[in-house]
């Protein structure tokens, strides 16, 4: 059987490794912006992945790497927010 | 048997996960890529869930999937065309991109083996689970974010709060929303209630089960989301005088506590034995208030034109 921090880490890895390939290709602000969030989805991925391992020995799974990533949930939609109004305001000024 | 069938289940979401997380960056369509962008938030839920970590499913499904959809969603509304360019990439360079993703897959694939293979190594789990008597709380995420790793929590606050002071200097609100038909005006009328009252559960329950400040400020944040697509063009945030103090009331308690402790000689955050969950709940109950109105303020895009959200004349239309 395949463990599942296997599964999800690996997982993980191709999701990093597309958003990346996204955000270099793409045009696009809003598309990059999206990418780069599926991007970091893939990094969390990765790491709750790692917290998971042989969890099953113990009574719950690592919880810093979860704390970490909780942090990094809501950094990266304050940096999204950023850079949503950052486009807005850079389309603004192209349109003058 | 029964490892086969999680096996079987673990293969379908991690498939669905890549198949959504491909199909949402790679449709020319940006409103089908922010669609699929918030299933495929939602399906992460449910991976973190299958990974034990409740905490991070409820997060993701609130603030990952809910509010940055919400505020890709708004963001479309104002872009003027919908459709990506066609890529103008010669052959060359995509072939060459695509040889170099695979290359970094490969590499960043073995390293994570790798990790996985060294078997347990350096953890702190044995750490947080050893000291947790002494926390003042029993949920180990809560333990870690606001006793063991304070000062993490305390800059993240920081890093939210200059964001959306930064989204506030760019300029002012987005355009608002029309008065809503009679089902998503009903709806509103029993959802925003019952989030409120959610929001301050997920508050309460984070000291002993999954839950915390975060979630519980996406929980209010999203029943501000849902006034303002109701028509409310100031999303139920007090005047600005008040919602500047809220926004900054997370930080400023936290330090509060930090160097009122450092003062009584105990040292920078270091709760006192018995205090420390009094202190938390504190610290989490104002956590909870500048994350929702940071998280309002960010969907709104900046103090609103109309009412008295808008502070003085000077912030007005652009130019």
């Amino acid at each position: 059987m395949l463990p599942a921090e296997i599964i999800f880490g690996l997982t993980g890895v191709g999701l990093f490794t597309l958003g990346l390939r996204a955000t270099l290709l793409h045009g696009s602000l809003l598309a990059r912006i999206l990418a780069i969030n599926v991007c970091g989805a893939g990094v969390f991925l990765m790491f709750v992945s790692i917290a998971y391992q042989g969890a099953a020995a113990m009574p719950v799974p690592d919880p810093v790497p979860h704390a970490l990533v909780l942090t990094g949930i809501v950094v990266a939609v304050s940096a999204t927010a950023l850079a949503l109004a950052l486009g807005r305001r850079l389309r603004e000024s192209a349109d003058e | 048997m029964n490892a086969l069938l999680w096996t079987l289940l673990d293969l379908l979401l991690a498939a669905m996960l890549l198949g959504l997380g491909w199909a949402a960056v790679a449709t020319r369509d940006l409103k089908r890529g922010v669609a699929l962008f918030i299933a495929f938030g939602l399906l992460l839920a449910l991976a973190w869930a299958r990974l034990r970590a409740p905490d991070l499913a409820l997060a993701e499904a609130a603030i990952g999937a809910g509010l940055a959809g919400a505020l890709l969603l708004a963001a479309l509304r104002d872009e003027p065309r919908h459709e990506k360019p066609a890529a103008a990439h010669s052959r060359a360079g995509l072939w060459t991109l695509n040889l170099l993703s695979v290359l970094l897959a490969v590499v960043v694939a073995w390293a994570l083996l790798c990790a996985l293979e060294m078997g347990e190594g350096l953890r702190l789990a044995g750490a947080v689970t050893d000291h947790i008597g002494q926390s003042g709380v029993s949920n180990p995420v809560t333990a870690v974010l606001l006793n063991f790793r304070a000062y993490d929590t305390l800059l993240e606050l920081a890093v939210i709060l200059s964001a959306v002071l930064g989204v506030l200097a760019l300029g002012p609100a987005r355009r608002g929303y029309g008065l809503p038909g009679p089902v998503l005006g009903g709806l509103i009328r029993w959802l925003v209630p019952l989030l409120i009252v959610t929001a301050g559960y997920l508050l309460w329950v984070g000291a002993h089960a999954p839950g915390g400040a975060f979630q519980a400020g996406a929980t209010l944040a999203a029943a501000a989301v849902l006034l303002r697509l109701g028509g409310v063009d100031r999303a139920g945030l007090p005047a600005a005088a008040v919602s500047r103090w809220l926004l900054a009331a997370g930080l400023l308690v936290f330090l509060g506590v930090g160097l009122s402790l450092a003062g009584l000689g105990y040292g920078f955050l270091q709760y006192p034995a018995g205090l420390a969950g009094g202190l938390i709940l504190v610290i989490e109950s104002a956590a909870t208030l500048s994350i929702a109105v940071a998280l309002a303020l960010a969907y709104v895009g900046g103090w609103s034109r109309s009412g008295s959200t808008q502070p003085d004349s000077t912030q007005g239309g652009s130019h």
